[in-house]
């Protein structure tokens, strides 16, 4: 059950980004050049996830349950970290380089592309490196964020 | 409205679909980069659920094709690219869709100021390669 809904949830959100195009690497460069030729689309492609994602996650954080009335955790809302501004600023560095994060990277690597494959080998070499920052002996899984 | 820009909605439209189906019916967060970095380190049992995701989310692409895709960095850019990408992402806690989807449909302050910062840092890339300078340089 839990893999079926997970399943349905991904081919929205994949059929979701194929829509908008967010796989397109220059769509998204066009988007974030602000001097330039400024693509607004990308806004348009937030804008519209956040207000439909909106009311189940106002249900979810009043009630503290998911719609099969599992307990359900978010994350904190309020933490601000050195940890976030700097982590946030290295993803957005990588991010206007390729013009690809990491949902449309995994997209991209259907068409079967070296590009695509040496990105999304990347950021897995990236998440392994992220470790040394963690503390030694601590192995916790991190949330799904 | 373009029809692009009706596209780019409609896109969006799923996508927070996607984001609430997965938050309403298993109670998780659709934050691709934390969903991706735990299923590599091994999805199984209650785990699954990321391997369902992560297929669902590639199969419509590989179902439908991917259209006209034109990268603007070489491989090995793209490596390291990815490479910032996969750090960042793991160090800030999140990605577009944890933070700049999911987080700030929650009205997560931690996640406004990531999704700032990140699209800030991206911006300010963009300009120095395509502009080839400093924006208060110009």
């Amino acid at each position: 059950m839990a893999f079926l809904t997970a399943l349905i949830a991904g081919v929205l959100f994949g059929t979701g980004l194929l829509l908008s195009r967010m796989c397109d690497p220059q769509r998204v460069l066009a988007f974030l050049d602000v001097a330039g030729q400024w693509n607004p689309a990308l806004a348009f492609t937030m804008g519209g996830a956040v207000l439909v994602a909106m009311p189940a996650f106002c249900f979810v954080r009043k009630r503290h349950v998911d719609l099969l009335g599992v307990a359900t955790t978010l994350p904190d809302r309020f933490k601000i970290t050195v940890r976030l501004f700097c982590g946030s600023a290295i993803f957005g560095i990588g991010w206007g380089l390729s013009g690809i994060c990491p949902g449309p990277g995994l997209l991209l690597v259907t068409g079967g592309t070296t590009q695509s494959v040496v990105f999304v080998a990347g950021i897995v070499a990236g998440f392994f490196l992220s470790g040394v920052l963690d503390e030694p002996g601590k192995t916790v899984a991190k949330p799904a964020s | 409205m373009t029809p692009d820009l009706w596209s780019s909605l409609a896109g969006g439209l799923l996508i927070g679909a996607g984001a609430a189906t997965l938050l309403l019916f298993n109670g998780r967060i659709a934050g691709i980069s934390g969903i991706l970095d735990n299923a590599v380190r091994g999805a199984f049992g209650t785990q699954a659920w990321r391997i369902g995701f992560l297929l669902g989310l590639v199969a419509p692409a590989a179902a439908y094709g991917l259209g006209a895709i034109q990268f603007a960095q070489s491989a090995p850019a793209l490596a390291l690219a990815g490479l910032l990408v996969g750090f960042g992402t793991r160090v800030g806690s999140g990605c577009t869709s944890g933070h700049g989807v999911c987080g700030l449909a929650n009205w997560s302050l931690r996640s406004l100021l990531a999704t700032l910062t990140f699209m800030v840092s991206a911006a300010l890339v963009v300009f120095i390669v395509r502009h080839g300078a400093l924006p208060w340089h110009s």
